[in-house]
């Protein structure tokens, strides 16, 4: 009575597997270099496409190509260029700006994007019940953030207006240096209303106007199908108005959450670009294809956050000995594979030309000194402290090094604790840590982005810690400085001031990393990891000009 | 025999039930919320948002509107994917879990029953331990180390097979449903060469070796019938785990299944979604359940009796 | 089944000791049972006998294949493997050892009754177990995390807690064969109790596969162990499970081959051992099989 049905299963594996065939056809890499199709990992998943919902980088990376807001960076110098805008005039106190509309700007249903819909999409935005995460990129604008806390509820008061169809006027609180560069935000591109009230209310989040069969946009590319989970693709535009410039006729998006799949799939010619290398693979293609792997500096600090309201950690020479004795240069010379860069302070170096200070050192001998001065010689008496972190493979191996190095130099005995995501920021935004990972990726290029985190008060900071001065200088001087170096020289006070007293540890400064197929053109280097898929493009013959190398496959 | 099933299919509704109940309530325990993020939600807008999914609500009236929409066939919209609903994720990812699961139970199914047939035969001899050595290493084998290893050779070595995907290459699904069917593919043989050598030792065997019938027939018309028995009661469960378990194959192999959408919603606390996967999969599994144990009863002659009397 | 067993069954005694002598001419099994007491003894001595320190790390040196100084090589920390080869033995087998039991103890208690009683008690007693399967496995984790503190003890139970479904079932459906048996129709004609036809009766003859399984349940349970712990809801580094090992071990294996291979090997040996002793044991305690 069984052979019969074994039989039978037999000949279905046996045909499930022969349709499917066997052999390896024409990689993505191969077929996209052809047909100008980018196969880009994207990291995770994405949550959704309207701009004044979504937060996240994956999420910028696809919105970006789909819509445009008034001005956009340049992908090598990071300047500002015209984009829905063709120009702008900035009134001589810095308060006003009048923007003048494209003329050949069109929505992909065919309307024209006018002042108007800018005017109604950032009325939009700014409705507290549609729950924009990034809704203060608009509070620079006069009354914004008053309108949007219901404090009033004209919206005629606010700085924004449309004069015309193509002359839009935005009216700022105080000068804001860096405001221009926060409308390239996804959070002030411009939806189309009518498409938006087709589907819901305005005010409404995740309707359906955001499905791939309804969504009206005006950026240089247009979504052509997602599945979730699976790639998400979107097409050129041959109406937008810059199309002649637009080389790539598709980018196909795919979510992997794993950098150890990316880096199979990279290997195996499927993927053109991966969101991360996989780091314990990095001395391979060091050795093997370095030209296939892309490291370059990131506006992005790698932190420990200390509790400093505990009473063993509220002392700065306990935070301080904590901060000396971690051998930054070993540990990215061995862990971490010299992929990213020690760090002593919070801002990245650099930033439009700011250094941050360098108040200490690896020195595990004043560290020791400092820790018994608190009362602490050789650890004696200092409780075990737990290190939490989310669960990482990367974060667990800085933390393993790590709580070696305060054993060994302090005698201070650490308990590692992973957590997952949601449990350890509840456990952080509580206070529910002694010492616990942290990191803050630059929002535009300024130090502001990196300091304001740590006035008191600020959702961001998280340690208790708090300094009168030091929110005098970021909340008070340097918005008033009236020349840059000025401005510096208060930031400069304030983090020399912080990093002094150690609320929490710097680590290293982040790098983006990247493997990168060589036929891939026109992704520039830049220090936010920026690009503009417009300047990207495939060269399917770029084994003929460069013969050198070839091994990575 | 009807009347068991129909029995079966009634006790579903308060299991179900059950599951739900329990489900709802756990989750809320979990700590962190679903839209907590990095960069603290302005509170405003955390309001906004909570209104909108009604987690504003006290707990047991969220509890019995869900349940309301339920009933209407509506579970509502994902928090994580806010734009589409926890029905159409579930649905896009079915199609696909369920083939995959399906290939590696036949993977596990034709190995295991095989090898474990073939090793009961000759107990205790070489060709005992080879095929059952093989199947203990089945077992040690975790999905996550067989998975790449497997990639390493058929993809990158022989280049024979793609490395990731499902449906998009030729050979694509070969690796994914071998890596998930290979461990129960071991359990399986050992089952079966367990259920075996205890029926091999009955009555009614020898009986059947007396009457000279030849060996094959003894096995095949005879002994497999309750030498099965353990491994089908094995096939519900296994049914189960493979879909739910299918989570590690589907990452390493970039497969866009339930199984991902299944962990990913635990770790977001996307209750909706939660509930939506645990509802469907536990669905199936009551399903499957059901379906190991007729045909376990099917099989065994001593069983059937029961069902005449109705007492059950 | 004879009379004589009947009765010998009912002395209770014989039927171990039986066991006893048939295992000890099965050589595997010996041997079998030889190495799972060799690493037991092993993980016990462990803190006196390992090399090194398990968290002592060199970080220039990193990962380097077996050498002199470290037989087994070292991790990309510069640990010495063999030592926490050691250390993680002690992790793997005492979950391997706890769950496995709980997962035995509820498992079998459970199946047995729902099959021999039947009926309603059957019905509802199986409905729970559906029930439990169908609940997300990895919130209930995190909640009892949350809820009662991370112990290694709390983890092994909750592995053992979800363990014993299957077992349940695997039971059941066994003893729904046994209790139609003709002895057990004999024992509940001579008048003996039902608790102890379960277990003078019921349950050793339902041995052979529970054994079985549990043999299965080992490396089940080390494998859930070291996925909790890789999900960050297991065990801390620097302590660290053969399973942890292994998953470590995969995700370099291309680069530092033995940190998968030494791992596996050890993780392997075990479960052959204990396989070969349970298959022993199986074929020891069953009583039809003595006879051929």
């Amino acid at each position: 009575m069984f052979a019969a049905p074994l039989r039978r299963f037999f000949s279905i594996l046996f045909v499930c597997f022969a349709l499917s065939g066997c052999g390896q056809g024409e990689s993505n890499v191969e077929s996209g270099n052809r047909q100008q199709i980018l196969h880009f990992s994207n990291g995770t998943e994405i949550q959704g496409l309207d701009p004044h919902v979504i937060t996240g980088i994956a999420e910028h990376h696809v919105v970006q190509t789909l819509f445009e807001g008034l001005v956009v960076k340049d992908s090598q110098t990071l300047e500002l260029e015209p984009a829905a805008a063709a120009s702008w005039t900035i009134s001589d106190d810095g308060r006003i700006y009048t923007f003048t509309m494209r003329d050949d700007a069109r929505w992909s249903n065919g309307d024209p994007v006018t002042a108007y819909d800018f005017e109604w999409s950032w009325w939009r935005a700014l409705q507290p019940s549609l729950g924009s995460q990034y809704v203060f990129t608009y509070f620079p604008i006069k009354n914004a953030e008053a309108y949007f806390k219901q404090e009033i509820s004209d919206f005629s008061k606010v700085g924004i207006k449309a004069l015309d169809e193509k002359t839009f006027r935005v009216e700022l609180n105080n000068p804001t240096p860096y405001f221009l560069q926060l409308l390239d935000h996804y959070s002030t591109f411009p939806v189309h209303k009518a498409t938006v009230e087709k589907y819901g209310k305005p005010d409404e989040s995740y309707t359906r106007w955001t499905r791939p069969s309804n969504i009206v946009t005006n950026g240089p590319f247009l979504m052509k199908s997602w599945r979730l989970n699976k790639r998400l693709i979107v097409e050129k535009n041959p109406d937008y108005w810059g199309a002649e410039n637009v080389r790539l006729n598709q980018i196909v998006f795919h979510p992997i959450d794993s950098e150890i799949v990316e880096e199979r799939m990279f290997r195996a010619g499927q993927l053109h670009w991966t969101d991360q290398v996989a780091i314990d693979r990095a001395p391979w293609y060091r050795e093997n294809a370095p030209e296939r792997m892309r490291i370059k500096p990131y506006v992005g600090t790698y932190i420990y956050r200390i509790n400093n309201k505990l009473p063993h950690l509220s002392d700065s020479r306990v935070r301080k000995a904590l901060a000396m004795t971690v051998d930054r240069q070993t540990l990215m010379d061995t862990v971490l594979n010299n992929i990213f860069t020690p760090s002593y302070a919070i801002t990245p170096p650099g930033l439009l030309g700011y250094q941050p200070p360098k108040t200490f050192g690896y020195d595990p001998n004043q560290a020791r000194a400092l820790l018994a001065e608190a009362g602490y010689p050789n650890g004696e008496g200092f409780p075990e402290m737990e290190l939490q972190y989310n669960t990482s493979d990367q974060h667990r191996k800085i933390a393993t090094a790590i709580q070696q190095m305060w054993n060994k130099e302090l005698g201070i005995k650490v308990r590692l604790q992973n957590k997952d995501w949601k449990v350890y920021l509840d456990d952080e935004a509580t206070g529910n840590f002694e010492v616990s990972r942290g990191g803050w990726i630059g929002d535009y290029v300024d130090p502001n982005t990196f300091l304001d985190m740590w006035v008191g008060g600020s959702g961001l900071n998280r340690t208790g810690w708090n300094d009168p001065r030091y929110d005098e200088l970021i909340l008070k001087t340097a918005p008033q400085a009236k020349t840059r170096e000025e401005r510096f020289a208060a930031f400069r006070e304030a983090e020399t001031l912080m990093m002094n007293d150690m609320p929490f540890i710097p680590i290293y400064t982040y790098s983006s990393h990247h493997f990168v197929h060589p036929s891939l053109k026109g992704m520039h280097v830049n220090v936010m990891n920026y690009h503009n898929f417009r300047d990207v493009y495939l060269d399917p013959n770029w084994d003929k000009k460069e013969q050198a190398s070839g091994q990575g496959e | 025999m009807l009347r068991y099933t129909l029995l079966r299919l009634l006790q579903a509704i308060p299991v179900l039930f059950a599951v739900i109940t329990a489900t709802f309530f756990l989750i809320r325990q979990a700590p962190g919320g679903p839209f907590d993020a990095e960069k603290p939600v302005i509170p405003a807008v955390k309001r906004a948002l909570e209104a909108k999914y009604n987690l504003d609500l006290p707990v047991w009236q969220q509890y019995t509107q869900y349940l309301g929409d339920l009933f209407k066939g509506d579970m509502g919209p994902s928090f994580k994917y806010p734009g589409w609903d926890v029905h159409d994720l579930i649905l896009s990812g079915l199609p696909t879990t369920a083939e995959l699961a399906l290939y590696a139970l036949l993977v596990a199914l034709v190995i295991g029953v095989l090898a474990g047939v073939f090793a009961s035969l000759k107990p205790n001899t070489a060709q005992d331990y080879i095929p059952m050595s093989l199947a203990m290493i089945g077992i040690c084998m975790p999905t996550f180390l067989l998975g790449p290893l497997l990639v390493l050779m058929f993809g990158f070595w022989l280049e024979w097979l793609p490395v990731t995907g499902w449906g998009d290459l030729p050979g694509d699904k070969i690796l994914p449903s071998i890596t998930l069917g290979a461990a129960y593919a071991a359990y399986i043989a050992r089952l079966t060469r367990g259920g075996m050598l205890e029926i091999m030792s009955q009555d009614y065997i020898r009986t059947a070796r007396a009457k000279g019938l030849p060996e094959w027939v003894v096995v095949t018309k005879h002994a497999l019938r309750g030498g099965l028995i353990p491994t089908i009661a094995f096939l519900g469960p296994a049914f189960a785990g493979l879909l739910a378990g299918s989570f590690v194959v589907e990452t390493i192999f970039q497969i866009p299944g339930l199984g991902r959408f299944y962990v990913q919603a635990a770790f977001n606390r996307d209750y909706t979604m939660i509930l939506g996967t645990t509802i469907f999969l536990s669905t199936l599994i009551i399903i499957f359940n059901l379906l190991s144990d007729l045909l376990a009863t099917w099989l065994n002659p001593k069983l059937r009796s029961q069902f005449r009397g109705g007492a059950v | 089944m004879s009379a004589q067993a009947l009765v010998n069954a009912e002395k209770g005694t014989s039927l171990w000791a039986d066991a006893w002598v048939r295992l000890k001419k099965n050589k595997l099994a010996l041997f079998g049972l030889g190495v799972v007491l060799f690493l037991i003894v092993i993980a016990l001595l462990t803190p006196w006998i390992a090399p090194y320190g398990y968290e002592e790390q060199n970080l220039e040196l990193g990962a380097t294949p077996p050498s002199a100084a470290h037989w087994l090589g070292t991790d990309l920390f510069g640990r010495d493997l063999l030592t926490r080869l050691m250390y993680g033995g002690r992790v793997s087998l005492a979950v391997g050892l706890i769950a496995t039991s709980v997962a035995l103890l509820i498992g079998v208690a459970w199946g047995t009754i729902a099959g021999y009683v039947g009926g309603r008690t059957d019905a509802i007693m199986m409905r729970i177990v559906d029930a439990l399967y169908a609940l997300p496995f990895i919130i209930f984790i995190i909640l009892l995390m949350v809820v009662f503190g991370r112990s290694l003890l709390l983890l092994f139970l909750a592995i053992g807690a979800v363990e014993w479904l299957t077992m349940a079932r695997i039971v059941r459906g066994q003893v729904l064969t046994i209790r139609n048996q003709e002895y057990v129709e004999a024992a509940r004609a001579m008048g003996l109790s039902t608790p102890r036809i379960l277990l003078r009766h019921v349950v050793p003859n339902s041995l052979g596969p529970i054994i079985v399984y549990a043999t299965l349940t080992v490396p089940q349970v080390m494998l859930l162990e070291a996925f909790l712990s890789f999900l960050g809801l297991g065990i801390q580094p620097p302590q660290s499970s053969w399973g942890l090992l292994i998953s470590y071990g995969a995700e370099v294996m291309e680069d530092y081959p033995w940190l998968l291979i030494f791992p596996g090997l050890a993780l392997s040996i075990t479960l052959f051992a204990l396989n070969f002793l349970g298959d022993g044991l199986r074929d020891a305690l069953d009583p039809k099989a003595s006879k051929d």
